[in-house]
C-alpha cells in the first residue's frame, strides 16, 4: 500500500460520482474548508462530475490567506533588521502586505531564508549564534504542534537568538463565524483531514449539534473528497446533521494527544484578525508567558512599536467574499487581469492553498 | 499549508526528537517521530513540515479500499445492465459519464 495511488483510482472515482447523483434529489450547497481540498477539487476536475444542483464552496481554509496585512508589514519589518534572518516557508514569500512582500525585501538584501521545516529554523539559529532568527510561524491546527515542538527544543537547547511570528488560526471558530452570518448558505462541510489528524473531531460535534449542519471529516486524495461529498450528502437527505469520519485511516475522534499536549505546553487561544473577514474571538494562538522569550512580538517590541496603525489590504481584492465562500475567484473583477501570481493583489492569488491559485493554475479560462 | 505526505519509516534514531528515515515513493527524508511515541519501522506515517502527525491505520485503510473495489464492481455492473436494457428498449438507459 502506497496511501497516494488507490485513493485515485478512477473506477472508484466514477462510481463515487454516480453515487452522488443518484442521492441527490434537491440542491445543496456544500463547503470544504481546507485549501488542500479546493486545489484537490480543481485540478482532478471533481466539481465536473457533481450535479448541477450540488454547489461546492470553497472556504477559508488557507492559512496564508487569512494574515493580515499588518502581519505581512511586521515580517518584512523584521527581515529589514540588521543581523536578522528572517525563516518563512516559501507561500509567503509573494503575498503582498501594504509595503510590498517579504521577496522584495529579500531583493533589497533583506536575509530572508525559505524553510520546509521549523526544524531548519532550529538549525539555523544553532550555526548562526550571533545572529536573530525569527521564524514567519503560519499554519492551522496541523502546523502548530511542530512550531510548538521547536520552541520546546530552543528552550532544552537554551537558544538565545531564536523567536517566532505567530501567525496560527484555528479552524472551529472559522466555521462558526461563517455559520452565524446572516448571509451564510453552507448546509454541510467537509472539516479538513489534517487538522484533525491533530486535533481529533470532538469540538466539531457541537457545532453540528448546534447548526444543524452534518460535518463529515474528509481527506485530500480525490477518492476521500467525493466520499466526503458522498457521506454529507446522504446525511442532508435523510435529514441528520452528524459528524462523521471519512478519513479514519489518519483520524481518530480524540486526535494526536501528543501533539495536542505540545500545543497546550507552548500556545494559548487568542483572538484574531482575519484578512478580508475581520476579528474572530479566540480564533488564534499566542505564545504563553512561560515561554515569552521566544515570542518575535515580545523580543522586538521596540522595533515594531516604531509603527503606526495596521495598514488595510488593497482595496480592489475581494479575498473576503472569496475566503467566506460568498464570491468565486472568476467572479473578482481584477482575477487574471490585474491579479495574476507574478503581480498579486491579494494572498488567495499566490498561496500554494489559495482559491484563486486553484482556478489560475487550472482553470485559467475562468470557466466554472 | 496542511500538506501531508504518506511515507514508510525505515529507521529510528534513539535521539529526544525520535529522528527518522521515512521513504517517500522511494526518496528519503529525515522526519521526526516525537509526535507520534508508537509508529514503527515499517509504518506508514503522514508526514507534515518535518513531523509525522499521525500512524495510518493500515487496517481501517484496507477495510476502505475494499469497499471501494465493491462500489467500483457495483458500478461496472449497473452500467452493463443498463446498456443491456437499453438495447432491449431502445429507450435511454443509465449513463456513467
Ligand atoms: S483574484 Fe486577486 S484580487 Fe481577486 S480575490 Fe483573488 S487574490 Fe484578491
Amino acid at each position: 500500500m502506497k496511501y497516494v495511488d488507490e485513493f485515485r483510482d478512477r473506477a472508484v472515482v466514477t462510481a463515487l460520482a454516480e453515487r452522488i447523483k443518484q442521492t441527490v434529489s434537491r440542491p445543496w450547497t456544500i463547503m470544504e474548508v481546507c485549501g488542500g481540498q479546493t486545489h484537490s477539487i480543481v485540478r482532478f476536475g471533481l466539481d465536473e462530475l457533481l450535479p448541477k444542483n450540488l454547489t461546492l464552496v470553497h472556504g477559508p481554509g488557507c492559512p496564508v490567506c487569512v494574515t493580515p496585512v499588518s502581519l505581512i508589514d511586521d515580517a518584512v519589518r523584521l527581515a529589514r533588521q540588521p543581523g536578522v534572518i528572517l525563516c518563512s516557508f516559501g507561500d509567503m514569500l509573494r503575498v503582498p502586505g501594504s509595503q510590498g512582500d517579504l521577496f522584495g525585501a529579500k531583493a533589497e538584501g533583506a536575509d530572508v531564508r525559505i524553510i520546509y521545516s521549523p526544524l531548519d529554523a532550529l538549525e539555523l539559529a544553532r550555526v548562526n549564534p550571533h545572529r536573530q532568527v525569527v521564524c514567519f510561524a503560519v499554519g492551522f491546527e496541523t502546523t502548530a504542534p511542530p512550531w510548538a515542538m521547536a520552541v520546546v527544543q530552543a528552550k532544552t537547547m537554551g537558544l538565545p537568538n531564536f523567536s517566532l511570528l505567530v501567525a496560527h488560526v484555528l479552524v472551529p471558530p472559522a466555521m462558526e463565524a461563517i455559520l452565524s452570518s446572516p448571509q451564510n448558505r453552507i448546509q454541510g462541510f467537509l472539516a479538513a483531514g489534517h487538522v484533525c489528524t491533530v486535533m481529533g473531531y470532538e469540538d466539531y460535534e457541537a457545532i453540528a449539534a448546534r447548526y444543524r449542519v452534518p460535518i463529515v471529516v474528509t481527506g485530500f486524495e480525490p477518492v476521500d473528497v467525493l466520499e466526503g461529498i458522498a457521506m454529507v450528502v446522504g446525511q442532508l437527505e435523510e435529514g441528520r446533521a452528524e459528524v462523521e469520519n471519512q478519513y479514519v485511516r489518519s483520524v481518530s475522534r480524540e486526535g494526536n494527544r501528543q501533539a495536542q499536549a505540545v500545543v497546550d505546553e507552548v500556545f494559548e487561544p487568542s483572538s484574531r484578525i482575519w484578512r478580508g473577514i475581520g476579528e474572530i474571538p479566540r480564533s488564534g494562538l499566542r505564545i504563553k508567558s512561560a515561554y515569552a522569550e521566544f515570542d518575535a512580538t515580545v523580543r522586538f517590541r521596540d522595533v515594531l512599536a516604531q509603527y503606526g496603525p495596521a495598514a488595510q489590504e488593497h482595496p480592489e481584492c475581494q479575498s473576503g467574499l472569496v475566503l467566506q465562500g460568498l464570491l468565486k475567484p472568476p467572479d473578482c473583477p481584477a482575477f487574471g487581469t490585474r491579479c495574476t501570481p507574478e503581480r498579486p493583489l491579494g494572498a488567495p492569488m499566490v498561496s500554494s492553498e489559495g482559491a484563486c491559485s486553484a482556478y489560475y493554475r487550472y482553470r485559467k479560462s475562468g470557466a466554472g | 499549508m496542511c500538506l501531508a505526505v504518506p511515507g514508510q519509516v525505515l529507521q529510528i534514531a534513539d535521539d529526544p526528537l525520535r529522528t527518522a528515515t521515512v521513504s517517500f515513493g522511494g526518496v528519503t527524508k529525515t522526519v521526526s517521530l516525537a509526535l507520534v511515541p508508537d509508529a514503527t519501522v515499517g509504518d506508514y506515517v503522514m508526514v507534515h513540515v518535518g513531523f509525522a502527525i499521525s500512524r495510518l491505520n493500515e487496517e481501517e485503510a484496507r477495510r476502505t479500499l475494499e469497499a471501494y473495489a465493491e462500489l467500483a464492481a457495483m458500478e461496472v455492473k449497473d452500467r452493463v445492465e443498463g446498456e443491456e436494457q437499453q438495447s432491449a428498449t431502445g429507450r435511454e438507459g443509465v449513463k456513467s459519464r
